[in-house]
């Protein structure tokens, strides 16, 4: 008997200590779950002015044009080495912290051996990829601007190298269409290829672009529920058949993208640029 | 005395328990309920959660989804009524005010207390909707177009199921409610 007691009185101990210690590291973590704050970094990349102005959105008709107001956009998308940047000042946004929880699905930052470390074959200055929106919205906040309205990046993407509106060409749609079809772009260097009529790299050539109110877009009806669910099918058949211009098929990729993805989706070759509103004059 | 120390054991354990990596409750947005009371949604841990998007003005949608919802509540076993929460999340911050959402709720039968109604700011219902994987747009001052979807959560933020559309069986949402209750008692 009394060896069982002093049995009882060590099994307590040990289970009280396994009950502190469980109760010290739940504590620590919620106290790092709940720092909001994202810490701020500094980058090197030039923002161009666009002046805004009106612009009839993909997949509506003349009546629903909408006015941009003015502001600033990256001219150039997020690099892997500014990314790196970003998680180093960031401890949160970590691969190891952040892949399988609600701000992203299993594939984070998928090829990077480990938390601080980019892929062995990655151009630091290409295009950060697996990101998904939540993770673009905290860098976008850590260097003070947030991610560009889906209207204030079609605005942009309106513009070839001559002029500012060239949806009218043939061949504004086309060449976009060449260059979607090119394999492995999204590892290649930012700004290697000619701006556009605004100054703006890389718009097409290679990544798409995370937008902060993607999920803006709704398609007819609720009979596509259950149908977003493949990451793999960009190219979603039905509808947008009803698309006020489409001759613009590029257009319609992009828009058929938004309307396929979830904000944790973390995506080989989706990366992001930011923006900021124009200092009011 | 085994049994005690057990006990003792548990109780800690439970309340400090870690949330699982895709829980809402580590969403750390700031809201206000229909008594405009400040609150995060880890206030609602412990509860199995129906959730819907909202907005109260609206004609069109939301009143049948507001329906539903009351006949989903409806059908809820009534033993197990205490341990769910329905809440109603605004998409329209701006003119949801707490009052609004008091008003709504009063004038809809909803103010018994598992009622929930939530407003908070763009930012951070365009954060919520995105975990819903919810679509939405102000199309102007007024109105939006949004998705209808149905959303249970389980007592420690868990997504248990998604039901999208208005045809939904109201049945089936109930016994996938019951259910998750059960399975956390």
């Amino acid at each position: 008997m009394k060896k069982l007691n002093q049995f009882l009185v060590l099994a307590m101990t040990v289970l009280l200590f396994s009950c502190d210690k469980q109760q010290d590291s739940s504590q620590e973590l919620v106290s790092k779950e709940e720092s909001k704050t994202v810490q701020p970094i500094s980058t090197e990349v030039k923002m161009i002015t666009i002046p805004g102005g009106m612009y009839r959105p993909f997949y509506t008709s003349d009546s629903d044009i909408v006015k941009v107001e003015p502001f600033e956009i990256d001219e150039r998308q997020v690099t892997n080495a500014e990314y790196l940047a970003f998680v180093k000042a960031n401890p949160q946004w970590q691969k190891s912290r952040v892949k399988n929880t609600i701000y992203s699905d299993s594939t984070y930052l998928r090829d990077w051996p480990s938390d601080l470390e980019l892929p062995p074959n990655a151009d630091p200055e290409a295009p950060v990829t697996f990101v998904s929106w939540f993770a673009a919205k905290a860098f976008a906040e850590s260097v003070g601007k947030r991610l560009p309205t889906l209207d204030e990046w079609e605005f942009i993407a309106m513009a070839d190298q001559e002029v500012a509106n060239a949806r009218e060409k043939k061949s504004y749609s086309d060449d976009i269409i060449d260059l979607y079809v090119q394999k492995d772009r999204q590892f290649k260097k930012v700004k290697q290829s000619p701006p556009n009529y605004w100054g703006v790299y890389n718009m097409f050539d290679l990544v798409w672009e995370w937008t902060d109110d993607f999920n803006s877009i709704l398609t007819t009806g609720d009979s596509r529920a259950g149908q977003y669910d493949d990451k793999g099918l960009f190219c979603a058949a039905g509808g947008a058949t009803s698309a006020s211009d489409l001759l613009n098929y590029a257009a319609f990729m992009r828009f058929s993208m938004r309307t396929t993805i979830k904000a944790n989706y973390t995506i080989s070759n989706l990366g992001f640029r930011c923006a900021k509103d124009a200092p009011t004059q | 005395m085994a049994f005690l120390v057990f006990v003792a054991c548990k109780e800690p354990k439970t309340i400090t328990k870690e949330l699982p990596a895709d829980s809402i409750f580590r969403l750390t947005s700031d809201w206000q309920n229909q008594d405009g009371a400040s609150m995060q949604l880890k206030d609602l841990q412990g509860k199995t959660l129906v959730v819907v998007m909202i907005y109260t003005s609206c004609r069109t949608a939301c009143p049948v989804l507001v329906a539903k919802m009351k006949s989903i509540e409806g059908a809820i076993n009534r033993k197990l009524i205490d341990d769910v929460s329905l809440v109603l999340v605004s998409i329209d911050p701006k003119n949801d005010t707490p009052e609004k959402l008091k008003e709504f709720a009063a004038k809809n039968n909803m103010a018994d207390k598992h009622w929930m109604f939530l407003r908070s700011d763009d930012a951070s219902t365009k954060e919520f909707a995105n975990v819903l994987s919810m679509k939405y747009k102000q199309i102007s001052p007024i109105d939006f177009s949004h998705s209808n979807i149905v959303s249970i959560f389980s007592p420690d933020g868990q997504m248990v199921k998604q039901i999208e559309g208005l045809e939904i069986d109201v049945r089936k949402v109930a016994d996938i409610v019951n259910q998750t209750v059960k399975k956390n008692n």
